[in-house]
């Protein structure tokens, strides 16, 4: 499926801002299943500095400064991404208990599998939870398949979580998440990556869009119009398999991936460093069209 | 030298040996362990023979001395934040050549490796690749940043600065303890203690032959220049603080001045076309090379730590583009981990083909299970350690901890192993030391320096050896109260002195290098000028209250006379006439004007009275007291230690102690409140102040001669000079206003005439000139519009004119500036006035309404340039906002010795 993607973010600051420092990463990664065609970042007012550079996860970071007094910030970010539907070895995946999994992770000691270690530990927004290993046990279960256990996590989070987008900020921890039942993609996506991660797996974070569905008669997926955020989990042999708890299901070519890493920390799609004084206010739009 | 008899020593410090010899369990520098004399420390201990015990003690104060008048400090943050006087032994701790060549080579070989390890960790990652290091060990590392990716510059040696601690445990072996990687502290306070041993123990240098420590810091110095992006004579360097609440802010201030760099904050620092800047008063300066003493995550708010406000957004792109080097780069933090240490032999294997000439202490790091099952069950004999170490932790030792310690951490270590490790405890070596006179051993650790050079390492020759303060302390800390020593390296023969002067090539010439004036720099001078100098228009106008309350009137130069021979009680039955009450009340007004207290209501009592005064001097609660102004003046002092001299850093210390002394009068007197005992005791504790003000007062002077005298006039004298002129022309503008504006009964008017001219020490000047006759014109004349006096207000006017005129700007068509303007008006204004018509009293009114409306602009408009200066030179720092803040945590970052 190829798609036409136009993302917009607006600051407006009450005061004038003198200088400002930013890294955008938003510009859609290529790999296996995923290829950016085309991609084009667009800053008003006109970025004194710009320069693009690669991340430690392969992403592709925007680095840009507006160094004269300006009132608003406007990037806007078009890319043209062809999607293709993950193939997975159905046999092979269906069959990998998570036992194993763990087993191989502990003990194997190829290049692929010792880089993957680093997701199976706490990242900045994913502490140390209480309780949440055995919150997560309830989908890992004895002999269960990987496959099987991640799909009943996400569905579990899907169905005992409210999707509450005036709950939550960036800002709010984990914690609160988890005692009010309530949250938005980033929050589940953590979520489900905490709980993999109790369990001694691999997991990661991944931000992109969802479809923006026209057709009336087509299901609208929670979290178009918007960035939209999932976690992938690491099969050995296999790769990463992604899960979007936000819609209960394995992501196939409605979701396209900008950037992934270990939480929203390491993908935040746009921050900034500004120098004035003042409050700002914010606005995103994202369409993204199937062409 | 001729080798005297030791037996007399010996016999003194028999306690030593009998220490050292009853103690199989540690080695002693100083003694064998049959309890002969080590060579290397037989002509040191002749010296001190020599010398003999009562002059060794001398000598022990005067390096005390040294240290707390040239300011040397250690910021203990505790309950209460507070400077430590820096503590030195007087006895060095003494290095014998064979064992520093063991020590330097070892180090060395050790600096060089692990420069490859920062390069691998952040370039390929082939030591965990290749499964050398756990994946666990660097990426639940809060020292790996992933920013810093790719961030290591291209060069052999991209651990520009590195420093270890290292001690030798009872069987007499050298081990490193801890690395010390991302902003090493300590090399400042080791120049320091050599510089005030050398100083206290002349001689013995000489004769002994001890290695100088200058060589290395010229080596710094050269590097640093070759390392600069421009590759410019004069590279523009700044070591970045993270300010005077920083324990060893000290230390950056004292390195930035002896290697001639600009001290700076993170907000003196803007990042512009993606080079760095340093926002000076005259306009941007680049900076090529930045000596770090922040912590890496605090570098940029940008990518790293977004809370922080001690670096400035924009340095790691900065760093990327190659227009400035950071010392050391960003990241480096990882190598302090000790985790790294059981891994570090197979690193060096690996990476150089060699063992490791000098061991790490024995660690085991609890991700692994074997060495994890080790550690639970040596618990009780190793030291724990998180391999995160959290903000001002401590290392917990398993032989302190109860059982049910031992158990909880013993649970922690299991949920988490792979955040732990476990090291041996090691015994460290006792070196003599002097305690209240007499010498102990006690148990130390050296801290080594090294640098690097185009290829290899430079290592310091000495060091900052650090022993405990109580016998038995488990840690060495500086921190907990540890004494410092100077490292003494023997050097086979004797050393040329270098200097860090730069030896000039056949045909160069040498250009001027203006120091750059950072605007924070210049904002904290011009406020010193402003509280020193009101710290002395109060202290003096004090003193006059005092003398007047004490003598009542009749001392005074034309008061009335007075029968009553000897000074008058203040506790005396009758009370204050009415005319000594309403001129009291005079000098009050003006008092809490100037400090902004309450307005006194002067009952016909005295204790009343004695309470504000007291508040008024000494209630450090009280914003405008002058003790509180006299803290203001210490804290921007500080905040440009580097710009003072040695002198002039003595003198603020005087008047700091002077304050302290001051401040002790308030409880006292506070206490003698309580206790209903006041009266005689009141008495004797103002007698107190007053000798105290007339000490105090000398130390301002002496800051005011140290300024006027031996700054060069260049941006910051300008700076602290203005603040001196604004705040005299104030102070003037009160007194007068308090004092003359309302209309008095004639007699009364004569003793404000002469308490003023006192405030204002011009009346030796008057007395001269117009003899006995005090009449408000013509003291008028004097104190306002007389151009030859450099108290009256015109003087402070055109000087304040002239300075105005000498800030850079950038002039734009032919207006005046803002400050210019209010300026020039402020003196028009005063010079179109006419004293009489100023000074004249009618019979109508009780008002000088004409003198009202003059100071009252007057003081508007100094207020508005103080304000306007401010605001276009002196605040470049600008609020710093995230625009996304996923951040909740919020830890200052520590340095700790």
């Amino acid at each position: 499926m190829n798609y036409k993607i136009t993302h917009n973010t607006h600051y407006s600051y009450s005061n004038l801002v003198n200088l400002g420092y930013n890294e955008a990463r938003l510009t859609p990664r290529s790999f296996e299943r995923q290829k950016c065609n085309h991609c084009e970042l667009t800053v008003e007012p006109d970025p004194t500095n710009y320069r693009e550079r690669e991340d430690f996860f392969g992403n592709t970071v925007s680095y840009f400064t507006i160094q004269r007094p300006h009132q608003e910030l406007s990037v806007t970010v078009t890319s043209d991404v062809e999607v293709n539907t993950p193939k997975l070895k159905c046999d092979l995946v269906e069959a990998m208990e998570w036992s194993y999994v763990h087993e191989r992770l502990q003990n194997d000691t190829d290049e692929e599998i010792l880089e993957m270690r680093q997701y199976i530990l706490n990242s900045p927004m994913i502490p140390d939870l209480s309780d949440i290993r055995i919150y997560a046990e309830k989908s890992f279960t004895l002999n269960r398949p990987l496959l099987e256990s991640v799909v009943d996590l996400t569905e579990r989070l899907y169905n005992e979580f409210d999707y509450d987008p005036d709950f939550t900020s960036i800002a709010t921890p984990l914690k609160e998440v988890v005692e009010h039942r309530r949250g938005v993609c980033q929050d589940f996506a953590h979520l489900g990556i905490g709980c993999v991660r109790s369990i001694g797996l691999a997991a990661r974070y991944v931000s992109g869009y969802i479809e923006t569905v026209t057709d009336p008669d087509k299901e609208q997926l929670v979290g178009a119009g918007a960035s939209h955020a999932w976690f992938s989990v690491y099969f050995p042999d296999i790769g990463w398999i992604d899960f979007d708890p936000t819609n209960n299901q394995i992501p196939s070519d409605r979701h396209i991936t900008i950037a992934w890493g270990r939480d929203y920390s390491d993908v935040t799609p746009l921050k900034g460093v500004v120098y004035g004084s003042g409050s700002h206010e914010l606005s995103v739009t994202v369409d993204c069209r199937a062409v | 030298m001729q080798h005297n008899d030791l037996t007399h020593w010996k016999k003194i410090n028999q306690g030593y040996f009998n220490a050292v010899l009853s103690n199989s369990e540690q080695t002693d520098e100083m003694l064998s362990n049959s309890g002969e004399i080590h060579p290397h420390w037989q002509t040191f201990i002749q010296s001190l023979n020599t010398l003999g015990s009562e002059e060794i003690v001398s000598r022990h104060k005067d390096a005390a001395r040294l240290l707390r008048e040239n300011g040397v400090t250690y910021v203990v943050h505790g309950e209460q934040q507070r400077h430590r006087p820096w503590e030195l032994d007087i006895i060095p701790f003494i290095i014998s050549e064979s064992d520093w060549k063991f020590i330097s080579s070892g180090l060395i070989q050790r600096a060089n490796l692990l420069s490859l390890v920062l390069k691998d960790l952040y370039g390929e990652k082939r030591l965990i690749k290749d499964g050398v290091i756990p994946p666990e060990v660097i990426y639940s590392n809060t020292g790996f940043l992933r920013p810093c990716h790719d961030l290591t510059p291209e060069i052999d040696n991209p651990l520009f600065m590195y420093a270890a601690d290292i001690g030798r445990d009872s069987y007499g072996s050298f081990w490193v303890l801890s690395d010390r990687s991302q902003a090493p502290s300590g090399a400042g306070f080791a120049l320091e203690n050599r510089t005030v041993l050398a100083r206290t123990l002349p001689n013995l240098f000489g004769e002994i032959g001890v290695h100088r420590l200058s060589s290395y810091f010229r080596t710094i110095q050269n590097r640093i220049a070759e390392l600069a992006p421009r590759q410019i004579d004069n590279p523009h360097v700044v070591v970045l603080t993270p300010g005077p609440y920083n324990e060893t802010y000290f230390e950056h201030a004292y390195l930035a001045n002896y290697l001639g760099y600009t001290l700076v904050q993170g907000d003196d620092l803007t990042v512009l076309d993606g080079r760095v800047w340093l926002k000076s008063l005259d306009g941007l300066v680049p900076v090529d090379v930045i000596l770090r003493r922040v912590d890496d995550l605090f570098c940029d708010p940008l990518e790293l730590r977004q809370d922080s406000r001690l670096g400035v957004a924009g340095m790691l792109d900065a760093i990327r583009q190659g227009n400035v080097v950071v010392i050391n780069p960003p990241g480096c933090s990882i190598l302090e981990n000790p985790a790294l240490l059981p891994f570090l032999q197979n690193i060096a294997n690996r990476l150089i083909g060699e063992d490791l000439q000098l061991p790490s202490v024995k660690t085991w790091w609890c991700g692994n299970n074997k060495h994890r099952e080790y550690v639970l069950n040596n618990i009780n004999k190793l030291v724990i350690k998180p391999i995160n170490r959290p903000i001002g932790a401590k290392p917990t030792f398993g032989s302190e901890l109860s059982q049910n310690e031992l158990n909880s951490l013993r649970e922690k270590i299991d949920a988490k192993p792979h955040l732990y490790v476990g090291q041996d405890y090691i015994n460290l070596s006792t070196t003599p030391t002097l305690i209240d006179g007499k010498l102990l051993p006690r148990r130390s650790i050296l801290r080594s320096f090294l640098f690097a050079e185009n290829s290899g390492y430079t290592m310091m020759p000495g060091g900052l050896t650090r022993c405990e303060g109580e016998q038995g302390e488990l840690t060495v800390s500086i921190h907990d109260g540890g004494v410092s020593k100077d490292t003494w390296i023997l050097a086979s023969e004797q050393e040329q002195h270098i200097s860090l002067w730069q030896h000039l090539k056949v045909g160069q010439n040498i250009s001027a290098h203006t120091q750059s004036l950072s605007s924070r720099s210049a904002e904290n001078l011009f406020w010193v000028g402003r509280y020193a100098e009101r710290a002395e228009g109060h202290a003096r106008l004090l003193r006059i209250t005092l003398d007047k309350m004490q003598m009542g009137l009749e001392g005074s130069f034309l008061g009335k006379p007075n029968t009553t021979d000897g000074l008058k009680e203040i506790h005396r039955d009758e009370s204050y006439n009415e005319s000594e009450l309403t001129y009291l009340q005079s000098i009050l007004r003006t008092l809490t004007e100037l400090t902004s207290s309450n307005p006194v209501y002067v009952k016909n009592e005295s204790q009343g009275l004695i309470n504000q005064l007291m508040s008024i001097m000494l209630d450090t609660r009280h914003n405008g007291s002058l003790v509180s102004t006299l803290h203001s003046l210490m804290s921007a002092a500080f905040a440009v230690r580097d710009r003072w001299s040695t002198d002039t850093w003595r003198v603020m210390n005087n008047i700091e102690n002077q304050c302290e002394l001051l401040e002790k009068n308030m409880s006292i007197y506070e206490h003698s409140q309580s206790q209903q005992v006041s009266g005689e005791s009141d008495e004797r504790t103002l007698q107190h102040i007053q000798t105290e003000l007339d000490q105090l007062m000398i130390f301002l002077s002496a800051l005011s001669g140290l300024n006027a005298e031996s700054m060069t006039q260049t941006i910051a004298w300008v700076s602290l000079d203005m603040g001196r002129r604004i705040e005299r022309a104030l102070l003037l503008i009160v007194l007068c206003r308090s004092c003359f504006v309302a209309v008095q009964d004639e007699w009364i008017e004569h003793l404000l005439l002469e308490s003023i001219l006192i405030a204002s020490e011009s009346l030796i000047t008057y007395r001269g000139r117009y003899r006995s006759a005090l009449h408000l014109p013509t003291v008028l004349e004097m104190l306002l519009l007389d151009e030859s006096n450099p108290r009256s207000l015109v003087f402070q006017l055109k000087r304040l004119q002239q300075q105005i005129c000498d800030l850079p700007r950038d002039r734009l068509g032919y207006g005046l500036s803002e400050e210019e303007q209010l300026i020039l008006e402020a003196l028009t204004q005063l010079q179109l006035s006419n004293t009489s018509q100023l000074a004249h009293r009618s019979e109508q009114t009780t008002q000088r309404h004409g003198l009202e409306k003059l100071l009252v602009r007057l003081a508007q408009i100094l207020i508005e340039i103080s304000d306007v200066l401010t605001h276009t030179y002196f605040s470049h720092v600008q609020g710093q906002k995230q625009l996304v803040n996923t951040d909740s945590q919020s830890n200052i970052p520590r340095d700790e010795l």
